[in-house]
């Protein structure tokens, strides 16, 4: 693989840009791997890289049955912030965070990560309370966050409308290094890395079955044929039921959908991100100006990658009470992706009741900015098979009553 | 948007007039069961793609639960019936059967 640099950006300038190599091989799958992971999404590439940077095991094929990135890595509105109460989580959520600042580097592929920071408003009294609990026990877990005032956040976002007559906003918390990043280039810098490295990316592969002998885990039957494997790591986000049926189990996930929309583009206007929880709407501003927002999930389960159309009002009414000149953009497009949730809001990455069958899934609402840390977890179990990071996150924490609570802490957007 | 039929009071409505209320006939486990039936009732879930069956209240109607019939990857709804049985009706089955041949069953 030819490294991206300057340099390589002014060769190629003179030729015409003939040189430059397909980011990453589409190789034939071959009869068996040491490691299959299904769904190349951004945790499974993830998972994949790690496993190879960190522990050097490179024979591992990643399945996807659409395009890599496809699904819900490139239906996300890409923000990355670490703010959360739980310790569990704020482990994760923040060594996430962290390896983001510097993957463009360590993948020789620029995501265009931004911290430009994350702002959670308050705009109740009990938002108020939360919030500075919030601040407190992040203090105590390392991650920097501020309870700031509604001035400072007038300072931050000129556009915000402050004393909105239903919910004002009365403070913030604000976490400086959250930000955003390029979604699709997340998938592919770590497809092109994991290809380089000599790992298989197959894609238009879907997983038909799963056979085991005695417990343990042999091989994955696709439309491509039977792969033979060691370990088998699933990390399908919303179709994890699917594949855990395969598999012989059941899971304590919930599929739904959850939609964004963006507006039309528009000069620059906010550059940092609000979430607002209470009235349930967040919004960004992309790189080529459209505003980029996000709300609430369905109701009820289902697979249909749409979401409702009342959401989108609701969603919309929302920002426009806190953002008044929003009133006038036109929206561009809208889209939906199927996110699995948990019953505590948290993710599952776990050892299964199959022997050499390693489940990641469970992120919900909040997947994106936890790609690189959930991949680090889950490479660590796979390989070692146990992981600091991923303990608490196991799927015998239910059985236990062992919840790392974040529906009560994070609110719904999260 | 769903548009779902109260089978109590028959009016039928857009899903923002009801309120969803997850998986429907579970099989219920209290003191005495062991842990994994206990775990197995409290929170795994089958969470199909296609034949769903789930619970849906008449929030902003009659307040009545009932019971819908649909599928989870064209929100065809295939029949909604009231609340006060364990499992579904057998003209129900034999409904979702007729539109869905490849169907499993409901158990």
């Amino acid at each position: 693989m030819k490294r991206y640099s300057v340099f390589a950006i002014a060769r190629e300038a003179f030729r015409q840009h003939a040189g430059w190599e397909r980011a990453w091989a589409s190789p034939l799958p071959r009869d068996r791997y040491q490691v299959v992971i299904v769904g190349a999404g951004g945790h499974g590439l993830a998972t994949a890289y790690y496993l190879g940077k960190n522990f050097g095991i490179t024979n591992v094929a990643v399945l996807d049955k659409g395009w890599l990135g496809g699904g819900n890595t490139g239906r996300n509105t890409t923000i990355i912030r670490s703010n959360y109460l739980q310790d569990p989580s704020a482990a994760i959520y923040e060594k996430s965070r962290a390896l983001y600042e510097t993957l463009s580097q360590d993948l020789n592929y620029n995501i265009m990560f931004s911290p430009r920071g994350v702002m959670m408003l308050a705009q109740t009294e009990h938002e108020v309370r939360g919030y500075l609990r919030t601040e407190r026990a992040n203090a105590l877990q390392g991650v920097e966050t501020r309870f700031i005032s509604p001035r400072e956040v007038k300072k931050l976002v000129p556009i915000i409308r402050l004393e909105g007559p239903r919910y004002p906003v009365l403070g913030a918390l604000w976490q400086p290094r959250g930000g955003t990043a390029r979604h699709d280039a997340v998938a592919w810098g770590y497809a092109r890395a994991c290809s380089a490295m000599g790992m298989d990316i197959i894609q238009n592969c879907a997983v038909t079955g799963i056979e085991a002998v005695g417990g343990q885990v042999t091989a994955v039957n696709t439309t491509q044929g039977t792969i033979g494997c060691d370990k088998l790591g699933i990390v399908v986000a919303g179709h994890s039921g699917a594949l855990a049926d395969m598999a012989g189990f059941r899971l304590p996930v919930e599929s739904v959908a959850l939609q964004a929309l963006v507006s039309e583009p528009i000069k620059p206007c906010m550059d940092v991100v609000v979430m607002a929880n209470t009235v349930h709407g967040y919004m960004s501003q992309s790189d080529k100006g459209e505003m980029v927002i996000g709300g609430g999930a369905d109701q009820y389960n289902n697979y249909t990658q749409r979401g409702s159309w009342h959401h989108i009002e609701e969603t919309v009414r929302a920002l426009v009470e806190t953002f008044p000149m929003l009133s006038r953009l036109k929206m561009l497009r809208q889209w939906g992706g199927i996110v699995d949730m948990t019953g505590d809001r948290s993710p599952i990455i776990s050892k299964t009741p199959l022997d050499g069958c390693f489940i990641n899934c469970g992120w919900g609402t909040g997947g994106f900015k936890a790609i690189p840390g959930s991949g680090w977890a889950m490479a660590e179990l796979m390989a070692k098979g146990h992981a600091p990071l991923a303990e608490a996150f196991s799927l015998t924490r239910f059985r236990e009553g062992r919840f790392i609570d974040e529906s009560v802490a994070a609110g719904v957007a999260h | 948007m769903l548009i779902l039929t109260c089978p109590c009071c028959g009016v039928t409505a857009e899903e923002t007039e009801f309120h969803g209320g997850g998986e429907a006939h579970l099989k219920r486990f209290g003191p005495g069961a062991t842990d994994a039936e206990y775990e197995g009732y409290m929170f795994n879930r089958k969470n199909p793609r296609g034949v769903h069956f789930e619970r849906w209240r008449h929030a902003y109607g009659c307040g009545k639960w009932f019971i819908a019939a649909r599928c989870t990857v064209t929100l065809e709804v295939f029949a909604t019936y009231p609340a006060q049985t364990t499992e579904p009706p057998p003209e129900v089955v034999e409904r979702i059967k007729a539109r869905r041949p490849e169907w499993e069953g409901w158990a």
